[in-house]
């Protein structure tokens, strides 16, 4: 059975299914019932499901974390929303000290199964502290899973996957990206998807990798028809999982390409991208025909949102990265 | 020891602090509930009393002496070289013994990292908290099978995930009886300018939760004194969140006891939080790696040895016949032995395997961590048969 689904809708859609699946699931964050999120992710949900289970919080990051830790302890499945990327910072602690933390410290008594949802990304015309992508502080975080979907497809069926893990998980949505469409199939059940903590290869091609998640996904692939009218081949490999990596894929196809260029919104500096090319370098040495390359944001802090086009990688970025591949 | 009757609580104490200190002037006259005084006198509250037998009065007495002895055994176990380091709760023995006691058997702890005390009445071996601060573990336990949380060093994030899990008994439907559950949450002074401490009043207050917060205020995060935390008396806070404040006596055991009592009895019944502020004192260092000299004065510390929790029970055990000296003798033994016990086990913990790094990063595992431990064996493996 197939839908066309916005990747905000197919969030809520996932959301509604899991809930539907595990009484014991609850949503949790500023705004996501009556109003149903400030990007209409949780539209519906309070109605449907109750204040008791679709909570408005007060508005304090920290307070979501730890309170959803307590109830997760109690045995709840808590999904806290993160109403914006930039307001994740105040919960830093509970995330980093408590919940990524507990299940090691418990010696495996004390299992957190926690979602954190957080839009990511900028793109959308915001005020500061609106359009960043911290996907690294978290994945540098032992004991925290961290995903980001990129298409509608994916968002239905990762959400529902993050919250059958007994692992917190970081739960990251392509914020600029939630209007756009996709198919879903919404046929079989979270044992038959895609599993959760894969990579995927989504476009095949011989010259080049161009590895993305998350926003950067859609650039990629539109990267790689471009180079195509150009007669060059561009594999797009769409990461999915950031916590842990799930390197095999990116392996198998910067063996086949010899050459990769890492494509994230985030600075450059100590970033994600920084991880897959000292991997890559590691173990795929012998295969690569030049360094690794990455296309990301500046390093400096997310700039006025006239400049962030300026700022964010775009397919003329990214051509003239593989170009710099060949020129080695 | 306790003098007698001229040696009264209350104004006259102030002329012994000595030096003007800021701890002092963080606490003006206020309403604190007290049903025994320093000097060991029973006296009655307006509000709360207690109705023990002889019996549990003595059982209250030999928790203390019992946990101040295990106490004194961590600290010297660590000056002993057997333990990096410990957070002795000495001087708020009936602070923790009597919030302990009154909490019911399906009652669940947050507790931080100096509730040994609290530990105790929770019928938990003593020696649990030892695989953390011996450094061989940290300090993880199955919290629910105990109803006692692991300790948590972060100041104040406890009281979160007390408050959330106190929403979980709400959403469970196990409020309203007398078989209701309630949640007991312990910080100190310095936690309650935490913004977790704050926001978990908020979460408490609006969802009602069967929550109470009890903060030992012992007058000090580890150099400063309250006065650095509060300008008004802390349990006067609870106003603002829109939930009952109560200072008790916190070197009163019988007081913390009627007075966790009551609030927890609230909670469980569906009436929401209580915020208890235990006025009391540290008597020890912050820990093991703490000098208290550099920040306070000794006449200080000798005032709050007037009011000490163990020895005005003491003192009302003996005036009202309740015990007798082979009764305390025979406690004092007691505590010896299981201090001595303690002792032996803690000594013979042994170290973990190295391996254990890698144990229970993920519940799920995690393909990271398995090729870093194959790594790790590997590595070690290369050294089989040489010299190292």
């Amino acid at each position: 059975m197939s839908q066309t689904l916005r990747i905000g809708g197919a969030v809520g859609a996932g959301l509604r299914r899991a809930m539907e699946d595990d009484p014991k699931v609850i949503l949790m964050g500023e705004d996501v019932g009556k109003l149903g999120g400030v990007f209409r992710v949780t539209d519906g949900l309070q109605k449907d499901f109750g204040e008791d289970r679709v909570i408005d919080t007060p508005l304090a990051e920290s307070g979501i974390l730890g309170t959803a830790i307590g109830l997760a302890i109690r045995g709840w499945r808590p999904v806290c929303e993160i109403q914006f990327n930039g307001f994740v910072y105040p919960a830093f602690d509970q995330i980093v000290c408590q919940l990524a933390k507990m299940h090691y410290r418990s010696q495996g008594t004390v299992p957190l199964p926690i979602v954190v949802r957080i839009p990511c990304g900028g793109g959308i015309g915001a005020v500061e502290h609106h359009s960043e992508s911290p996907e690294a502080y978290f994945a540098h975080t032992a004991g925290l899973k961290v995903v980001s979907c990129s298409n509608s497809h994916d968002a239905y069926w990762m959400i529902q996957q993050a919250i059958a893990s007994d692992d917190p998980v970081i739960f990251f949505e392509p914020l600029r990206r939630y209007q756009e469409k996709g198919e879903v199939d919404t046929s079989g059940d979270l044992s038959q998807a895609y599993p959760l903590f894969s990579t995927k290869v989504e476009r095949e091609g011989d010259d080049a990798t161009v590895v993305a998640w998350g926003s950067m996904v859609k650039v990629a692939h539109d990267a790689a028809t471009a180079a195509a009218e150009e007669g060059r081949s561009l594999e797009v490999v769409n990461l999915r999982t950031l916590s842990p990596l799930d390197m095999e894929p990116v392996y198998a196809s910067v063996r086949k390409t010899g050459r990769m260029v890492v494509v994230h919104e985030a600075p450059s500096n100590v970033g994600i991208g920084a991880e897959i090319a000292a991997r890559v370098t590691q173990d795929c040495f012998y295969s690569l025909e030049s360094p690794v390359l990455r296309v990301t944001g500046y390093d400096t802090p997310y700039p006025a949102a006239r400049l962030e086009e300026e700022y964010l990688p775009d397919l003329d970025r990214v051509l003239d990265a593989v170009d710099r591949t060949f020129g080695y | 020891m306790v003098n007698g009757d001229q040696n009264r609580a209350g104004p006259k104490k102030k002329a012994a602090r000595g030096r003007k200190k800021p701890a002092a002037a963080a606490t003006g006259p206020v309403d604190m509930v007290q049903l025994l005084t320093p000097e060991g006198e029973r006296v009655s509250h307006p509000e709360y009393d207690v109705d023990l037998s002889d019996q549990q009065y003595r059982d209250l007495y030999r928790d203390m002496v019992i946990v101040r002895r295990l106490d004194a055994e961590g600290t010297a176990l660590q000056r002993q070289g057997q333990l990096g380091i410990w957070a002795s709760l000495l001087g708020q023995e009936a602070a923790q013994i009597g919030s302990g006691r009154a909490l019911a058997k399906q009652d669940m702890v947050f507790p931080t990292y100096r509730e040994h005390g609290v530990l105790w009445t929770r019928d938990i071996d003593p020696i649990m908290p030892f695989g953390l601060f011996r450094g061989i573990d940290l300090g993880g336990w199955d919290s629910r099978k105990y109803r006692f949380q692991m300790y948590t060093i972060v100041i104040g994030a406890q009281s979160l995930h007390a408050t959330g899990y106190a929403m979980g008994i709400t959403k469970d439907g196990k409020v309203g009886g007398d078989d209701g559950e309630a949640v007991i949450a312990y910080f100190g002074d310095g936690a309650s300018s935490q913004g977790d401490v704050n926001e978990s009043f908020v979460w408490a207050s609006v969802y009602n939760a069967p929550v109470v917060f009890f903060c030992q205020n012992n007058q000090y995060a580890i150099s400063e004194p309250v006065i650095r935390q509060a300008k008004a008396p802390l349990y006067k806070r609870a106003d603002g969140f829109g939930f009952p404040g109560v200072r008790v006596d916190g070197n009163d055991v019988l007081a913390t006891l009627a007075v966790t009592t009551r609030a927890m009895d609230n909670a469980r019944h569906g009436n929401g939080p209580t915020f208890i502020e235990a006025y009391t004192y540290r008597m020890g260092a912050h820990t093991t790696t703490d000098d208290p000299t550099r920040y306070r004065d000794s006449g200080e510390v000798e005032a709050w040895r007037a009011k000490d929790p163990v020895s005005r029970m003491r003192t009302f055990l003996e005036r009202q016949s309740i015990a007798d000296t082979d009764y305390f003798d025979g406690i004092d033994a007691e505590a010896q032995q299981h201090a001595l016990d303690l002792r032996e086990r803690v000594i013979a913990l042994p170290d973990p395997e190295p391996g254990a790094i890698f144990d229970h990063v993920y519940s799920g595992g995690s393909p990271l961590v398995e090729r870093e431990r194959e790594e790790f064996q590997a590595y070690h493996a290369s050294f089989e048969g040489s010299e190292h």
